[in-house]
């Protein structure tokens, strides 16, 4: 988008690149009513970030801004973290194949599309990082992506990176009915813990191999890319995520993390309403979806929206998803508001979209809350949140803007018509000269 | 003040579902649809119907009728297209009678028939106010078979059956379209298919409108009928002919609408256009047409022949000057059904205005599906179907208090 933006004449031209251009001056976004979800919300306030970094929020009169910085009039917008979505299919991620059931060895970042629309629309949404996972119809798909979305050009440009140098991601895992099937897949539930057990018993014996080896290479096991990978698990390196529906779904993972001692996410959780303490009680972080009906298939039959209201009263720390394309990115924030509606609290709901998730990806130092130091990731409501009525008028990532609802293009995306869909592309049709696609 | 009012209608519930029906439903505001908002305004129900709707000060509530209020007050919401009780909320074979791949064209399969009045999906749209529903066959086959008009309550389907035959239900472009190596397998298949079987009934039609045949005594020399013999496929089609029974056709892209235009030109049916992702680029066309579009779900996914979707398509269309009104359509996974007025909200907040998205799934869908003589606004001599909400019925932190059908109250709103 960002080319064919830049395409168009001399002055956009210069609006382009001055979005592009790394902060190094302050700007400081006054008037607003700022949820900064680390504390109060504050009906008039000021939000500085400079290098892509956030470093001043508070009220307006007891924050300074800083000499030279660039003042935004924000008054009458709402502006909150960069929502996470802690599972979602944006950008055409592929995990395994139809070989075997468990292939921990498939990374989504061999596959995943970083012009996919679905990436475009998920800024429209206000969504700055998201966790990009395989399917559920293997026990194990692969290896998931924690992205943000800067605007890139290849998958490198939109990975983050920890501190030792490996890129952040978790293991996608299911049980139910999902990675059921003919063999080499599980028939029953039963026979699926069966599969995983012994994965992590082989994975538990190759760790051993390792460890006894010394780092003498004469005594190390053959690499196995499988091993290394759950061995990565064991060791706590690696989140599973686990995709899971039914209440006794649900107990069957965390008997399984418990065993191997693996940290786990509990995704989905259609009957997590109705297992809210056992889930407290084993101390495990839940991603819960919200859906317009139950059923869809027999596991989620009991999907109710009471879910999480009752995590919250359990005291479960959680985060929602989308699970995009199930349910909408554009519109991840009415499932805030539809825990609202059943009885969550706002504090809570909001916390959900935003540091849960970025607690359940441990990415909680960078993202997830406006806080001084944190990543400049945020983002400018119309009205309030949890309002059906409220649009995204601005998405921010490390200080570079990558969504602006009165960009043409982008105002496409978010509320879609013809060419939003497609992929990023500066040659199709585009009749009316508009640069917004469509026919005028 | 919710959890009040919420406390009101629950106490309302065990009484007026056994009374008599009758029931005064009052509201800070009453949107009738006919007609301005009222402030504080009563509905007066009487044996099912309703007799009264004005403010408190004109309309006295009579001794001994049930009163129950609420914030907002709504006619009942009425889908103009769904395929919930042909559709179970499990997604398992057995429940999923909507579509029944034998043969492309199958117009004598009746939703009647299919239709399981003790779905849980029926129940819960119930619940957010949903009193009538347009539901049937669905999209997947050139012609899948009836739909069926009911009120949302009923033991049976006959009971709850409004008008049992309500519109023939066909498919273009890529929903139309028979699995491998079996026709139709192109859209110029489809209607060639199409045409064919509609000349075929025109000439059943021809042979039926003879006197000789017609008279059900009529022998030949021999001792035999004369007339034709019975084919249900064809007697269906021609109560389309007749203009009887609505066809509607679902299609998303341009091409498949002004196809289905032309088809209906020429054999002077009448059309609904079902779904449209692409009409925001054939406004023109499609208002010139005159037919109604029931429209596709907001948030309908863009996806293949949806691509183009928008969620500014309804506010379009009303700019446009055709008439039109929202459906929550057919969802093959998950939701499995979509709820008319979370459809409705998000076209409100996507350049419609507040009447004109209550609107398309309350008065504008009974205009579409012909219903309107009995429901989609509060007048007098209409169904006694009322929708309560605590707050603007768009907003997804309201909720429903209350649903009433034919002046029983007969959901409390859980969600």
């Amino acid at each position: 988008m960002m080319r064919n933006f830049c395409l168009v004449g001399a002055g956009v031209f210069l609006a382009c690149a001055s979005v592009t251009l790394a902060q190094s001056n302050p700007v400081a976004y006054t008037g607003a009513h700022i949820i900064p979800v680390a504390g109060a919300e504050i009906p008039d306030g000021v939000l500085v970030v400079q290098n892509g970094k956030i470093v001043t929020v508070g009220a307006k009169g007891a924050v300074s801004i800083p000499a030279g910085a660039q003042v935004v009039d924000a008054a009458s917008k709402v502006i909150m973290p960069g929502i996470v979505d802690s599972h979602s299919h944006i950008g055409e991620p592929e995990g395994g194949d139809s070989s075997s059931a468990i292939q921990p060895d498939v990374r989504v970042l061999d596959s995943v599309n970083v012009h996919d629309a679905h990436i475009e629309k998920a800024r429209a949404g206000g969504v700055t990082t998201a966790n990009v996972m395989p399917g559920s119809g293997r026990l194990s798909s692969g290896q998931t992506l924690y992205l943000k979305l800067r605007k890139g050009n290849t998958i490198d440009d939109l990975l983050i990176k920890l501190p030792d140098g490996s890129i952040a991601g978790g293991l996608k895992m299911a049980n139910g009915t999902n990675p059921r099937g003919a063999p080499p897949l599980p028939g029953t539930r039963g026979k699926a813990a069966a599969m995983v057990r012994a994965d992590f018993i082989k994975a538990q014996e190759y760790r051993a191999k390792v460890i006894a080896a010394k780092g003498d290479a004469s005594k190390l096991p053959p690499r196995d890319l499988r091993m290394e990978e759950l061995v990565e698990v064991l060791d706590g390196k690696r989140t599973v995520q686990f995709h899971t529906h039914r209440h006794d779904d649900i107990m069957t993972v965390i008997r399984l993390s418990q065993e191997f001692h693996f940290k786990v996410v509990l995704h989905h959780v259609s009957d997590g309403w109705m297992m809210a303490d056992e889930i407290a009680k084993a101390k495990v972080p839940v991603s819960v979806i919200v859906i317009d009906s139950p059923g869809g298939k027999e596991e989620a039959m009991n999907a109710l929206p009471i879910t999480p209201a009752r995590l919250e009263a359990a005291g479960v720390l959680f985060g929602f998803h989308t699970d995009d394309p199930i349910t909408d990115s554009r519109l991840f924030l009415r499932s805030a508001a539809l825990g609202v509606r059943n009885g969550l609290s706002r504090a809570t709901a909001l916390y959900a979209m935003t540091m849960g998730n970025a607690k359940i990806l441990e990415l909680d130092s960078r993202v997830g809350s406006l806080e001084p130091g944190k990543d400049a990731d945020f983002i400018v409501l119309s009205g309030d949140p949890l309002s059906v009525y409220t649009h995204v008028l601005e998405t921010w990532v490390e200080g570079k803007k990558v969504f602006d609802r009165s960009d043409p293009h982008d105002r496409l995306e978010q509320v879609g018509g013809e060419g939003a869909s497609h992929d990023q592309n500066p040659f199709w049709v585009d009749d009316d000269g508009d640069d917004a696609g469509g026919r005028s | 003040m919710r959890t009040t009012i919420r406390r009101l209608v629950c106490a309302g519930f065990a009484a007026s579902a056994l009374s008599a029906q009758n029931l005064a439903v009052k509201g800070e505001t009453v949107y009738t649809m006919a007609g301005s908002p009222i402030q504080n305004g009563v509905v007066i129900i009487r044996n099912g119907k309703i007799e009264h709707v004005g403010t408190a000060a004109q309309v006295a509530i009579p001794s001994g009728y049930q009163t129950i209020s609420a914030k907002i007050v709504t006619p009942g919401l009425v889908d103009a297209h769904s395929t919930v009780g042909l559709t179970g909320y499990l997604n398992a074979a057995t429940d999923q009678d909507q579509l029944e791949h034998s043969a492309a064209i199958q117009p004598e399969l009746r939703a009647l028939d299919a239709y399981d009045p003790d779905e849980r999906l029926i129940e819960w749209v119930r619940s957010f106010g949903v009193t009538t529903m347009n539901t049937g066959h669905s999209p997947g086959a050139l012609i899948s078979g009836q739909t069926m008009i009911v009120k949302t309550v009923g033991q049976t389907a006959d009971e709850a059956a409004i008008v049992p035959t309500a519109m023939i239900a066909a498919s273009l472009g890529e929903e139309g379209r028979a699995e491998q190596g079996k026709s139709p397998g192109t859209r110029g298949k489809e209607i060639a298919m199409l045409r064919s079987e509609f000349i075929k009934a025109q000439e059943m039609q021809k042979k039926l409108a003879k006197p000789e045949s017609a008279a059900s005594d009529a022998k030949s020399d021999k001792g035999e009928s004369k007339a034709p013999d019975r084919d249900l496929k064809t007697e269906a089609l021609i109560r389309v002919l007749k203009g009887e029974v609505p066809l509607l056709v679902t299609a998303e892209r341009s091409r498949d609408v002004i196809s289905a235009i032309r088809l209906a030109k020429e054999f002077n049916i009448k059309l609904i256009i079902d779904s449209c992702s692409e009409c925001a680029l054939i406004l023109p066309e499609v208002k010139a047409s005159g037919f109604p579009v029931i429209l596709h779900p907001t948030m309908k996914r863009a996806s293949g022949e949806t691509e183009n979707i928008s969620f500014e398509d309804a506010a379009k269309l009303t700019a446009a000057g055709i008439p039109w009104a929202l459906q929550s359509g057919f969802e093959g996974y998950v939701p499995k059904t979509r709820v008319i007025l979370w459809e409705a909200a998000i076209a409100a907040a996507n350049g419609l205005t507040f009447d004109q998205a209550l609107g398309s799934i309350t008065i504008n869908a009974a205009k579409i599906i012909g219903v309107s003589a009995r429901v989609g606004s509060l007048e007098p001599g209409k169904d006694g179907d009322i929708a309560l909400y605590d707050g603007d019925p768009f907003e997804y932190t309201s909720h429903c208090l209350g649903t009433v059908i034919n002046g029983k109250l007969v959901s409390s709103g859980k969600f």
